[in-house]
């Protein structure tokens, strides 16, 4: 489908949602602390998440000590180092990456690319914050409870999850439910939010298919996540009633010293449905905000409306519908009926299609584009090779012949860091890179994001391409150490020591990454209004950094889409969704009918 | 509306049709669902997530009914009321399901008087709602009481499989302790549509937001949902 910009786009719809009703602070503690300003609450949730999220980085060191140089570690026995596991997957999963993509990025950018004041409800949306940060205590709380954090993996599948054997079985687990147990009511309250806003409050002219991706990517991601939580909030619910209370729906009948424990009748399966109910449209709650950035920062940088906008966007909806039925491909080897193994190895390939349709058009953007490699840009790339990467090795794990020799080996370890891992990072720094002048006011340090960039981006895939190979010749994943193996050889121990190695070099880097933040935030060069030339919204504001309401007197007026760049007859190569065609300076010896850009 | 004589577009003028007024008003700008104020476009999507929760208890009770090797409790003999020597199955249980639904009935008239400003008839309606709520939750404490001396706990019950208790205590709670809530807010809001806070646009403590008689709506919305799950409750719980 062809459309072009033209005069008839300036006639816009009258105003037909009220002006918010925003409450106004009146002094530190409501303007800073108990702010109802979305983009306070958005930093908020950004500096928790990225505090604990420090936390998994540093236990993922822990665990490549212990892997690279066995026995040379005092002070990691078996049972830390399954606590450093699950800790490790469990904050990275969901406490960083879903809390900083949703309750961070969510936050900051709906209201302000949609043209809101605010999200609809600030007051819901601050107790979504405090819950969060209650939720995060409670987890953190778990070090430092007699037997420590539960050591069950991120799974937590039982009956060995609440039994004997399991480190943190005393408190750890119970820490663990109730902290995810108020992570999703508190996620909730904000999920809520950020979907009404979408739908219900945007601007003149803002029509659902002139949303930015990255709002269509949150957008969705929201609302698997309002659909899917349900089920680990169950699930969470029943184990803790299986641990405190002795009731037994996961719990079998069980043999345990010698003697016959009190629990019997119980499903362990139901509790993986419904893990897995949650864990998979999980990976597309961390995924879809991804695509969505991508998206934009790829756009930007090459200067060219994003390929495929509708395509995207029917490809991020069905991935989203589809994501619902692919869960039980993480349960080939749990003992199921085989027949479910057919049917959802089959789902499992439909998503690539929409999948492997968002990869082509995000390859064909770049196509003859005028492509600057700045931060994000080069962000975005990797983003874009980490993610074939894992998807590739995904097309593997689908299909439950393939996956039946490589489940639990290392090869698991390194798909899912490559395709939720690393991907979803590289935009979360790329999207960092480009938004940070809009926060501060100043742009980050080129030279120590230049160092960032590649250290990263090179040591990922120092980090998870051998690991590939260790799967393949049949290195188990969870495994404290490997011990006289005769079928592992020697060179695997090589091979781990150096995987060890570039995880160092690689967290290290986080550290500048980290430095550079603090640094910028003083010191770093001042920002243009608009550094990246971008179309959308939250670059127009009347000042920058955006006030408190986001927009001046006026809410802004849409009148095209946001990839409106390198647009044929306009002087400038990018036109801002609120420029009306009227307004847009035509290049020499051009008229109105020469401003032709192409929409597909 | 267009004046113009061409047939075509006074076609598409005069009646879309239903369908395509759907999608021209979600393809439009600012709202997706015209007409559906924030609130309440919030509360249906609350509804709808908390049905997930719902329908996956319900799933994990049929799941682990399947799963016990030890045969599940007749339940019109559990739930019986013993009056004067008779057994009434699920007498109890028929009264409660009855005073939810009423609930409903007087629900739905308070929202009724709530659009067309009556006050005072409002909030009496929304306070026998609360009332008949209050009741239902007072049944149901009785029940467990009763369930209680006879000896069934969350993890073993006298009736047979285990799982029988652990479900009970688990999906009446958690839908008892919505009701809770439900009256709790029901007295809220009956409060302020009594002292007129609605009309006299008076800012809310927490929020400090000004609200309208949609609260009234959206808290029936909520109350009607919780009577709907206790059908399937009821339905799929106590009489199978
Ligand atoms: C420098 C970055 C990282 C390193 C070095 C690292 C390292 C590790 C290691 C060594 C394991 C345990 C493997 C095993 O023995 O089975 C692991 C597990 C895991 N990691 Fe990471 N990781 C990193 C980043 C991430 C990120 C960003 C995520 C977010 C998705 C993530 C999610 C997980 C999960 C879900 C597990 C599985 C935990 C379990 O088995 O219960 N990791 N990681
Ligand atoms: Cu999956």
């Amino acid at each position: 489908m062809t459309e072009t910009t033209s005069p008839e786009d300036d006639i816009v719809p009258p105003q037909e949602v009220p002006e918010m009703d925003l409450y106004h602070p009146h002094s530190f503690l409501t303007r800073w602390i108990f702010s109802q300003d979305a983009k306070v609450i958005a930093i908020q949730y950004s500096l928790v998440a990225i505090s604990i999220g420090m936390v998994a980085l540093v236990l993922s060191w822990l665990m490549r000590l212990q892997l690279g140089f066995p026995d040379s570690f005092d002070f990691i026995d078996a049972a830390d180092y399954y606590q450093f596991i699950t800790m490790h997957g469990m904050i990275m999963v969901v406490y960083l990456l879903t809390a900083l993509f949703l309750g961070g990025f969510g936050n900051y950018l709906i209201p302000l690319m949609v043209g809101a004041r605010d999200m609809v409800f600030p007051y819901i949306n601050m107790l979504s914050f405090w819950i969060y940060l209650l939720a995060v205590l409670v987890l953190v709380s778990s070090f430092f409870v007699p037997g420590g954090p539960t050591g069950a993996g991120w799974t937590l599948y039982p009956p060995q999850a609440i039994l004997s054997g399991t480190p943190g079985q005393e408190f750890g687990i119970i820490l663990m439910l109730a902290s995810l147990m108020l992570f999703i009511v508190g996620f909730t309250m904000g999920g809520l939010n950020y979907v009404v806003t979408i739908l219900q409050a945007r601007a003149r002219g803002m029509t659902l298919m002139r949303m930015p991706l990255t709002i269509w990517g949150i957008f969705i991601a929201t609302v698997l996540a309002l659909f899917a939580f349900p089920a680990l909030f169950v699930a969470s619910l029943m184990m803790m009633f299986d641990k405190i209370l002795e009731t037994s729906f996961f719990m079998p009948a069980m043999i345990e010293f010698g003697e016959k424990m009190s629990y019997g009748g119980g499903s362990p399966i139901l509790f993986q449905h419904l893990f897995w109910f949650f864990g998979h449209p999980e990976v597309y709650i961390v995924a879809l905000p991804a695509f969505g950035i991508v998206s934009d920062l790829l756009s930007v940088n090459a200067r060219k409306n994003i390929f495929g906008y509708r395509m995207m966007v029917w490809a991020i909806v069905g991935i989203g519908a589809l994501a619902f039925v692919v869960w039980a491909h993480h349960m080939y080897v749990s003992g199921m009926n085989p027949y479910f193994g057919f049917f959802f190895a089959t789902t499992t390939l439909i998503i690539a299609v929409p999948t492997a349709l968002k990869v082509y058009n995000w390859v064909l953007t770049l196509w003859r584009g005028n492509i600057h490699l700045t931060l994000p840009m080069l962000f975005a790339l990797a983003f874009i090779l980490t993610f074939v990467n894992g998807g590739i090795t995904g097309l593997f794990l689908g299909n439950v012949i393939v996956d039946i020799p490589l489940s639990d080996t290392m090869f698991v370890v390194a798909h899912f860091h490559m395709v939720m891992g690393v991907a979803p990072i590289m935009v979360i720094f790329g999207a960092i890179y480009h938004w940070y002048p809009l926060l501060t006011g100043r742009m980050l340090h080129n030279g120590m994001g230049q160092f960032h960039f590649w250290v990263t981006f090179l040591g990922a895939y120092a980090i998870y391409f051998p690991m590939h190979y260790l799967g393949f010749i049949g290195v188990p994943r969870r495994y404290f150490e490997l011990g006289e193996t005769t079928f592992i050889p020697d060179s695997a121990h090589d091979l781990n020591a150096f995987i060890t190695v570039a995880a160092l070099v690689v967290g290290f880097a986080q550290l500048v990454f980290l430095f550079n933040l603090f640094w910028s935030r003083r010191n770093g060069i001042v920002a243009e209004r608009n550094p990246w030339k971008a179309t959308t919204l939250e670059w127009q504001t009347e000042h920058m950094p955006p006030t408190h309401g986001n927009f001046g007197k006026d809410l802004p007026i849409v009148y095209r889409w946001a990839y409106d760049f390198s647009v044929p007859g306009a002087e400038s190569d990018f036109i801002p969704q609120n420029m009306a065609t009227k307004d847009v300076k035509l290049a020499e010896g051009m008229t109105v009918a020469d401003l032709k850009a192409e929409k597909t | 509306m267009s004046q113009t004589a061409s047939p075509k577009s006074a076609e598409s003028a005069a009646d879309p049709g239903r369908i395509e007024s759907a999608i021209q008003d979600w393809s439009s700008d600012q709202r997706a669902f015209k007409n559906v104020p924030w609130g309440k476009a919030m509360m249906w999507l609350f509804l709808l997530s908390d049905t997930f929760i719902f329908s996956i208890f319900l799933i994990s009770y049929m799941t682990v009914r399947m799963s016990t090797k030890v045969a599940w409790p007749n339940t019109s003999q559990v739930f019986a009321l013993e009056i004067g020597g008779v057994q009434f199955p699920l007498l109890l249980i028929a009264i409660m399901t009855f005073i939810l639904i009423s609930s409903s009935g007087t629900m739905a008239m308070a929202v009724k008087f709530g659009y067309s400003k009556n006050r005072k008839i409002t909030a009496i309606l929304m306070l026998v709602t609360a009332l008949f709520g209050l009741s239902f939750v007072g049944m149901q404490a009785f029940e467990w009481t009763k369930l209680i001396h006879e000896g069934v706990r969350p993890w073993s019950n006298p009736f047979g499989a285990p799982q029988f208790g652990s479900i009970f205590f688990m999906i009446t709670g958690f839908h008892g302790f919505h009701v809770s809530i439900g009256v709790i807010f029901l007295f809220i809001v009956a409060r302020k549509v009594w002292r007129g806070d609605y009309d006299t646009g008076k800012r809310g403590f927490f929020t400090s937001r000004r609200g309208n008689y949609e609260h009234v709506e959206m808290m029936g919305l909520y109350w009607h949902f919780v009577d709907l799950v206790w059908v399937f409750i009821f339905a799929f719980f106590y009489l199978w």
